[in-house]
């Protein structure tokens, strides 16, 4: 039977890495993400891991004693938020091409200036190339179920890549709300027994890693690391098909609510769907057709899947939760639209930037978007693609 | 350009779906593969006549290029001797000359 539990979303991570009970967590502080490496070392104190913790001097030293345990053969888990995250930017490219599997909890704060804590997805946008694969989650549930997955994502054999556990900082972070936690013994089962192919500890045979690449060599470590980063999709799919047996509950690469016969539709990422869902609801009482795709995995991005899904809407309206300054879109609509172009499909999109710096996203601006959309089916065309919702305009 | 290496630890232009994962080396005690004394620009030169074989110059090398048999100074590396010029200071008799490389 699961465990009822109140929880708020760090501490069901945290709970997550107790039952995970990693070889290694080497984390430094940062709101929102604090709660995380507060309530494992406090289980590391407790006896209840055999967990190494290493608390560093700075985010840059977290990822760089990660990837060390990482080459050294550990199973190895952190966490950050925004600057934390920006700090570590050097090494997390190191991490993923170094093909170190390892779990990053990233609690999405806007990056500052101006400096803010408040939610938004700039921090781990702006890392969406750097080569880690990146889940999110909409809820408390979804970052500890996700956190359980990310270490057999990460760990499979076609994959061997660090793997981004993404929720929203304070509203999924902080915010208590009810959530089932799978038995110890099942969660320990599930992620097994981590074993390295090669690895610095391994006295049979001694290895070198992070070596030079000169012209003649780099080239090719860049293209087997996409072929890690493509084969991770079905790997992901996979794992979702084993955890459903243990827990029940299902996830794919998006959630598809209320699209089969859709005419609007919305795009957009985390804690903000359950508001979207609440107006999808009231708009499908009144007989709208309309629908959302809530995406969960970012990297790799779904591109068939997602055109696929949205190939029989009229319109389509892309929400991004951070700006992209190329001054055409942000991350989400960029790469939701080549999709569709790529695989044939052409509905009318447009992008909103919304909740920047943690700016409240409320049932009327859910609303005005779709409004927004079915102006658009009246007129045939957008006019304006690039759009901002809840900014204060003169 | 001269040959760096004496073999080549992962072969250049190896397929991207036979190189190691993430660049592994897996072969150990590799660093005299790499020869760092094609990049000298200063050479030490010995003069077995002088060298009392008091062993000073051997422990500063930071290339192991000293070479040493049966508890006496025998010669230079030049294959991995970078030209730092340390036996040269560390010599308590002169032994080495201290020239610019292809003036000897
Ligand atoms: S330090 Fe000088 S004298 Fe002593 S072994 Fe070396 S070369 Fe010979
Ligand atoms: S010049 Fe430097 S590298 Fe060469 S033998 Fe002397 S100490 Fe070693």
């Amino acid at each position: 039977m699961a465990i009822r539990d109140k929880l708020s979303g760090n501490e069901a991570v945290a709970v997550a890495m107790r039952q995970i009970n990693p070889d290694v967590v080497a984390a430094f502080p940062i709101t929102p993400s604090t709660e995380i490496p507060q309530y494992f070392s406090a289980f590391v104190a407790n006896g209840q891991v055999d967990t190494e913790f290493v608390p560093v001097e700075s985010e840059h030293s977290a990822m760089s004693a990660c990837i060390g345990a990482g080459t050294a053969g550990a199973r190895t888990m952190t966490a950050t938020s925004a600057n934390g995250l920006a700090l570590m930017w050097e090494m997390l490219y190191i991490a993923a091409s170094c093909k170190l599997p390892m779990v990053l909890s990233v609690v999405n704060r806007a990056l500052s200036g101006p400096i803010n804590i408040h939610n938004d997805h700039s921090d781990s946008m702006g890392a969406r190339d750097s080569g880690w694969i990146q889940l999110y989650g909409e809820n408390n549930q979804e970052a500890y179920d996700n956190a359980i997955m990310a270490v057999r994502i990460a760990e499979h054999a076609d994959v061997q890549l660090p793997v981004m556990n993404c929720y929203d900082g304070f509203i999924t972070s902080h915010a208590v709300e009810n959530i089932e936690l799978i038995e110890d013994d099942k969660v320990k089962a599930f992620v097994g027994q981590y074993k390295p192919s090669t690895y610095m500890l391994n006295s049979d045979e001694q290895i070198a890693v992070g070596p030079l690449a000169v012209p003649t060599h780099y080239f090719e470590h860049k293209r087997q690391q996409a072929e890690s980063m493509r084969n991770s999709k079905e790997v992901i799919v996979e794992v979702a098909k084993a955890f459903k047996e243990i827990s029940g509950r299902e996830y794919g690469l998006f959630e598809a609510y209320k699209m089969e016969d859709a005419e609007r539709a919305i795009v957009l990422i985390g804690s903000s769907v359950g508001t979207a869902k609440f107006v999808v609801d009231a708009l499908r009482e009144k007989g709208e057709k309309v629908g959302l795709i809530k995406v969960r995995v970012f990297r790799p991005f779904p591109a068939e899947e997602l055109a696929q899904s949205l190939k029989g809407v009229k319109t389509v309206a892309i929400l991004d939760k951070c700006d992209g300054f190329n001054a055409k879109g942000g991350p989400l609509f960029s790469e939701t639209t080549s999709a569709l172009f790529v695989n044939g499909y052409t509905p009318l999109a447009v992008n909103y930037i919304y909740g920047l710096g943690g700016r409240d996203v409320k049932t009327t601006d859910i609303e005005k978007v779709y409004s927004d959309l079915s102006e658009i089916v009246t007129a045939n065309k957008v006019e304006d693609p690039y759009r901002y919702l809840g900014v204060v305009e003169a | 350009m001269s040959k760096k290496f004496e073999h080549d630890i992962i072969p250049a232009y190896t397929p991207w779906q036979e190189t190691t994962p993430g660049g592994v080396i897996k072969e150990s005690g590799n660093a005299h593969h790499f020869k760092t004394g094609d990049w000298r620009a200063m050479k030490p030169i010995w003069d077995p006549d002088k060298c009392k074989h008091c062993m000073m110059c051997y422990p500063v090398c930071p290339d192991s290029s000293i070479i040493i048999k049966d508890q006496k100074m025998t010669g230079i590396d030049y294959d991995h001797c970078k030209g730092c010029g340390v036996c040269v200071e560390a010599c308590p008799f002169k032994a080495f000359d201290y020239v610019p490389e292809g003036e000897e």
